[in-house]
């Protein structure tokens, strides 16, 4: 570009003499816009503004709508209709003409045009279809200025569909002789990875070119790429690391031109997005981290300028520091330059010392010991935003001593907070911490009222859900439950008595439930109070129907007859012919139940214990009536969306991009659209009119697997089991608290002072004391609490489960002390004469001598026989670590030495089964941890291998693991107790899908104490492709027509086809087939259709059709995101080939 | 499934009065929320005591602003964001219109508003920062800039050869 200017400059001398400042000759001060502007300052009302507003923009669209209107117009139009959009007034009669004049202007007017262009329209608009053409004419221009600004346009919106139209000459432009042009296609790439990452998965060794570009900037660009790309998967760019210190080095250094520096600081923003880099990178790696500590402690030591950008790098360097594995000399300069940031008196970098020091006080809680006082004064600050921040930090800190202060806090806050979303996420967290650390049920219970109360209905609806799966489960005593619930009652009715209209609906929702199954603990209540106190709530002009729903089912629950028979006849009368379908059955259940006491007792037991109360949601006992309707000739159920998305779809224009759409039977709207793609291709050869419906859905019923039945046709079927958890979990009892008022006599506080201070000094002072209480005491404050010594009053309930749903074993912490056997002979016996089970004898055998072999010693043939592939790998595990063997010999390559025996660790009912390797997870001076998954035909299990590797023992080892998208269950007891120096525990946990994501991860904790009673922990985290969850799902076509129609989730996208000597269609089918163990249940002409299921049974469905060379594939699923996860794998699948 | 996000969402600038001078969004958004966000900018920011931060939360997005003389800097970031950094990014737009219009006041920048677009695309693209150095933006502004005066006299032709 700077090449443009030096020609354009040199070639016209005589300008730059007229005007040297380009911006400084106002010209537009005179044209029509400067006359508009001006008019608009002189107007003194709004209405003034909106006359002159209105008659400008009659002006503007009689012009452009002109044939007489040059492109130079056209350009100061619209930039006069970009000013009245900013206003506020609507000018869409121009978006059109903006596109025009992109499309046919010069340079300068296409400029004008694009920004106008990016101004009107957003990413959806459909007009936007219409500068493909454009863009695309551009990207491909000689004029450098041109190409410049389709980039630019691309960047900021591009209809994503249309993004493989442009890809090719977008990705071309990364060889561009250019660094300007490199630069800005990178980032155009950038914005696609974000919007469509499928779209640019082909060009990742492109990017790799991108960050070795011998221009700085063109590199700097490519970072945002990889930051996200590391993000998401941390273990594919390890090896960048060395490369990513060298250039942090180099730009700490000032290596790099002046054009980088920033207020004479080198790069900054390039500092920051290494520093970002490294973190990721180091995060649980303590070989990757080991590279890093060099830079990093020279980033500390250059960045001392008093410039505010050096404090942001500061600050990025810091975060940096605690994120990886930890080095002491660092986490100490970093903890003073923490300090540096709170104690400063700016404003602003206190506010990013409070963010640094919330982000790391799980670590070192000691260091917000350090800075109480300051703390403290945070908490009282006048700026919101400051209090905010510091409640963030103390609800880290949060214990069972110091929760009640923690929470008034947050409550007194929440109290003055007018912002939606700070209420909803604090009131989260009082919930989570009262469920947690409460101290006593009458603190508990008030403070749930006051979250209620304060969260109204904005509250994510888990709270009251858990709220009463909470009450109604119980805890370990009976009495205790008792009390609970009693209080429960206690607290509401004076509530009802009083005002209810103004509290909000999800606590009237709570109330109904609570009085409707406890209130008959409370003996002196008469039952007809209480509903007539609920029938007040029916009465009310703002109850919500969903609230009345409640409500009469609480009456229902209720109701006896005699007395109180008028009440409940009045109100079913009332809502009998409601018009809410809802609140109409409820009317009849009131109705019905109250005149037959003995079926009450049989449908709504009262006191019964906690039971599996499960939703049929598939609604099969419908089965049958939706089979009789579809053979009477009834059109298939479609779900809203999908009817509206077709309704959109002939309305709209077509979306599709070029030469990728789907064949018109599947994505033209008939009102066959949503049926069976099996069903298609079976009738395509037919009429094709819906009386052949029939015979299809006459004989099917939906196959749900793993969904009990638990309605039947005559309602709700009566076989129950009981919670099996309930019993087993050993629930430490409450602790003895000194009650709400405990803050005073927190003895055993911090305080360090106890010398006689001023009255508000003194105030503060017990504040601190009560805040900060316990953390000294313990070295390390998990945000889970998961480490907390301290026993929680509630068991912690998953959450998103109301009461309905069904309670999974996974919850289960298992407490068990018992220590796992340690020496090899011995596990292998234990499991060895465990196992009666016949069929397998042959295998077992042949494990039995593999091990015996392997425990006398002679892994180490193993490992010479593997080590010429293996060299160099696993470089985390060190020689010194590796003291599994009873022999270790001379190995050479300790870390596959480590591994082989490992291997023999594996639990012998796991041992003939293929597994992944062993990796590495994380260790330190006396752990050493590393894990693998081994596939079963209908689970996959995760073994975790702990190391004992120190020279002494280990105390009250807990190993804990969890995942967001798994369900984790501990398969035998997880390792606890002790653990004789160099010996070796295992854990076994099955894994489930619970969320699909394309990778998921299991994350966990190691606490443990040291001989010398010091508390350490270690956490590690392990990802698991979704691919080793997916089995092959065997249905028959039948079924698979069937399931099609019930599944509500779908994506559809075009594959590439395998070209080998075989038919295309079969050998992709056979490729996926082999590659994610799908299940093929059809061929059919240029059709297949394909099934599997994510464990445990999450079903996913496949319809591929061959289309013009390519592979058209719509997938669909009950389950939300899985048909995205699967396509991306099926994709990943394909180019791996 | 985790949503990708560039790291900036909006821009905004406006005056004393809350009347806007310049909006940029970086990703894609309804014109219902971009007045939401407008309005609640303005109050938010205009509201704001002296001796604030120059922080504030706003639903999941941090938001910085900073006040030079008459006209506010406006900037949406993802909660994570380093603010410090957002607020260096305010000041170096800033910088670069004072270097393009030379002592920049509000006024140029309402009578000049595209200029003021054309200097925010070539410093932060797709919601990143793009280009620090004000010269290398300057010289790319001027460059576009010098075309039109070229196409007004009758030197178009050349031009033309020279790109």
């Amino acid at each position: 570009m700077s090449d443009v200017v030096e020609k354009t400059l040199t070639a016209l001398p005589s300008l730059l003499s007229l005007d040297s400042h380009p911006g400084s000759a106002k010209l537009s001060s005179t044209s029509k816009l400067g006359n508009l502007i001006r008019g608009i300052t002189e107007l003194t009302s709004k209405h003034e503004e909106e006359k002159l507003i209105q008659h400008e923009l009659l002006a503007i669209k009689e012009q452009v709508s002109s044939p007489n209107t040059t492109m130079r117009q056209m350009k100061e139009l619209m930039v006069r209709s970009i000013y009245c959009e900013m206003l506020g007034y609507e000018a869409s009669f121009s978006y059109i003409h903006a596109i025009k004049l992109a499309q046919q202007g010069t340079v300068l007017e296409k400029r004008v045009g694009y920004l106008a262009v990016s101004l009107f329209l957003n990413e959806s608009h459909e007009l936007l279809l219409l500068l493909v053409n454009t863009v695309l004419k551009d990207l491909q221009s000689t004029n450098l200025i041109e190409v410049c600004m389709a980039l630019t346009v691309v960047s900021q919106m591009f209809p994503k569909d249309m993004i493989p139209a442009i890809l090719p000459l977008v990705e071309e432009k990364l060889n561009h002789p250019k660094e300007i042009i490199r630069r800005k296609a990178v980032l155009a790439l950038y914005k696609f990875y974000l919007i469509a990452p499928n779209q640019v998965q082909h060009i990742h060794n492109k990017f790799r070119k991108a960050l070795c570009d011998k221009d700085p900037g063109v590199m700097t660009a490519s970072l945002h790429i990889y930051l996200q790309m590391i993000q998401e998967n941390p273990d594919a760019y390890k090896d960048l690391t060395p490369s990513f210190v060298t250039i942090l080095k180099q730009v700490v250094g000032g290596k790099l031109p002046m054009d980088f520096n920033y207020h004479t600081v080198p790069a900054p923003w390039l500092q920051i997005q290494l520093l970002r880099i490294l973190a990721l990178l180091g995060k649980n790696d303590q070989s990757t981290s080991e590279v890093m500590y060099e830079v990093l402690d020279e980033s500390l030591r250059r960045a001392e300028m008093n410039h505010n950008i050096t404090y942001a790098i500061l600050y990025e360097c810091v975060k940096c520091i605690y994120t990886i594995h930890p080095k002491s000399d660092l986490l100490e300069k970093a903890a003073k330059c923490i300090g540096n940031f709170v104690l400063s008196p700016k404003i602003n970098l206190k506010y990013l010392g409070l963010k640094a020091l919330t982000y790391v006080v799980q670590q070192d809680p000691k260091l917000a010991l350090q800075h109480q006082m300051t703390i403290i004064e945070c908490l009282d600050h006048p700026d919101l935003i400051i209090k905010r921040e510091t409640l963030e930090l103390l609800f880290r800190i949060t214990n069972a001593q110091n929760v009640t202060v923690i929470v008034e806090k947050m409550l007194e806050f929440l109290c003055i907070s007018e912002d939606d979303h700070t209420t909803i996420d604090l009131v989260g967290k009082v919930a989570e911490l009262a469920e947690k650390y409460a101290p006593d049920n009458e603190w508990f219970i008030e403070t749930m009222n006051t979250v209620f109360s304060l969260g109204g209905d904005m509250m994510q609806p888990d709270i009251p859900n858990s709220f009463l799966k909470l009450l109604s489960e119980g805890f370990d005593s009976v009495e205790e439950d008792r009390k609970l619930k009693l209080f429960a009652v206690n607290s509401y009715v004076p509530l009802l008595r009083g005002e209810p209209g103004k509290l909000p609906q999800r606590f009237l929702q709570v109330i109904s439930w609570v009085l409707g199954e406890y209130s008959h603990l409370r003996e002196d209540l008469e039952p007809a109070e209480v509903l007539s106190l609920l029938a007040k709530l029916l009465d009310m002009k703002n109850s919500s129907s969903e609230t009345k729903s409640w409500v009469l089912m609480a009456m229902t629950k209720l109701c006896k007859g005699g007395t109180d028979a008028s009440v409940t006849q009045e109100v079913s009368e009332t809502y009998s012919s409601s018009l809410d379908t809802v609140l109409r059955q409820r009317a009849h259940e009131l109705q019905y139940l109250s005149q037959d006491p003995e079926l009450r007792a049989r449908v709504l037991p009262r006191g019964a214990n906690p039971e599996t109360l499960e939703v049929d949601s598939s609604l099969s006992f419908l089965d049958r009536f939706v089979s009789e309707a579809l053979a009477a000739g009834a059109a298939p159920y479609k779900p809203p969306h999908q009817r509206q998305e077709e309704l959109d779809q002939s309305k709209a224009l077509s979306l599709e991009p070029y030469g990728l759409s789907l064949p018109i039977s599947m994505s033209s709207c008939s009102i066959t659209d949503r049926q069976s793609p099996t069903l298609l291709s079976m009738s395509s050869g037919l009429s094709g009119d819906s009386a052949d419906l029939s015979h299809k859905g006459g004989s099917s019923a939906l196959k749900l697997d793993g969904v009990k039945r638990v309605w039947g046709r005559e309602g709700y079927l009566a076989q129950r089991e009981p919670v099996e958890e309930a019993a087993q979990v050993e629930v430490p009892s409450p602790i003895q608290s000194p009650g709400r008022q405990g803050e005073g006599d927190s003895l055993h506080s911090q305080t360090p002072t106890q010398t006689p201070t001023p009255e508000p000094e003194q105030e503060k002072q017990q504040l601190a004391s009560s805040l900060f209480v316990g953390l000294a005491s313990q070295s390390s404050v998990s945000l889970m609490g998961k480490s907390e010594p301290t026993p929680q009053r509630f068991r912690r309930k998953a959450k998103g489960q109301g009461p309905g749903s069904s309670f999974n074993a996974s919850e289960q912490i298992s407490s068990s002390l018992i220590s796992p056997p340690s020496a090899v002979d011995n596990l292998l016996c234990n499991n060895l004469l465990d196992s009666n089970n016949a069929s397998e004898l042959a295998e077992q055998t042949s494990q039995l001598s593999q091990r015996l072999t392997t425990a006398n010693g002679t892994c180490h043939t193993e490992a010479e026989l593997t080590e010429p592939d293996t060299k160099g790998c696993n470089p985390a595990l060190r020689r010194d670590n590796c003291v599994v063997a009873a022999d270790p010999g001379p190995h050479d390559d300790p870390g596959r030495l480590t591994e082989v025996c490992l291997d023999s660790y594996l639990p012998a009912e796991l041992s003939g089964l293929s597994h992944s390797e062993i990796a590495p997870l994380c260790a330190n001076q006396s752990l050493n941890l590393s894990a693998c998954h081994v596939q079963k035909e209908d689970s996959l299990i995760l073994v975790v291998f702990i190391i004992n590797s120190s020279e002494s023992a280990i105390q009250q080892m807990l190993l804990q693991v969890d995942s967001e998208e798994l369900e984790v269950s501990c398969l035998c007891d997880s390792p606890a107790g002790e653990m004789t120096s160099h010996s070796v525990a295992v854990g076994q946990y099955s894994l489930t899908v619970k969320r699909p994501a394309v990778h998921v991860e299991v994350v966990g904790t190691v606490s443990y104490q040291l001989p010398a009673g010091t508390s350490q922990s270690l956490q590690f985290s392990y990802k698991v492709p979704l691919t080793s969850f997916i089995r092959p799902f065997v249905v028959s076509t039948e079924e698979y027509g069937t399931m099609w129609l019930s599944f509500s989730h779908d994506t559809k996208q075009n594959l590439t086809l395998i070209n080998d000597n075989q038919e295309p269609l079969t050998a992709t089918l056979n490729a996926l087939k082999k590659k994610l163990q799908l299940h093929v249940v059809e061929v059919i002409g240029m059709e297949g259709i394909v099934a599997c299921r994510l464990l445990q049974d999450l079903p996913c469905l496949m319809h591929c059709r061959v289309n013009a060379g390519w592979l058209a594939v719509w997938l669909r699923s009950p389950v939300p995101d899985l048909p995205d996860c699967l396509i991306y794998h099926c994709q990943r699948a394909l180019q791996s080939l | 499934e985790r949503k990708r996000h560039c790291s900036m969402r909006f821009m905004l600038l406006f005056s004393r009065q809350g009347k806007l001078r310049l909006q940029k969004w970086f990703t894609s958004m309804s014109d219902r929320e971009k007045k939401k966000i407008i309005r609640d900018m303005t109050t938010m920011v205009l509201a704001r005591q002296p001796r604030s931060c120059n922080f504030m939360q706003w639903k999941d997005l941090k938001i910085v602003y900073k006040r030079y003389a008459s006209l506010y800097f406006c900037l949406g970031v993802e909660s994570q964001e380093n603010e410090l950094l957002a607020l260096e990014i305010i000041h170096r737009y800033v910088e670069l219109l004072d270097k393009y219009f030379g002592n920049v006041c509000e006024l140029d920048i309402i009578f000049n508003f595209e200029k003021a677009y054309f200097i925010l695309d070539e410093f932060l693209m797709g919601g990143e920062v793009q280009e620090t150095s004000k010269q290398i933006v300057n010289r790319s502004i001027e460059a576009s800039d010098m075309l039109q005066e070229v196409r007004f006299t009758d030197m178009h032709a050349h031009t033309h050869k020279c790109t």
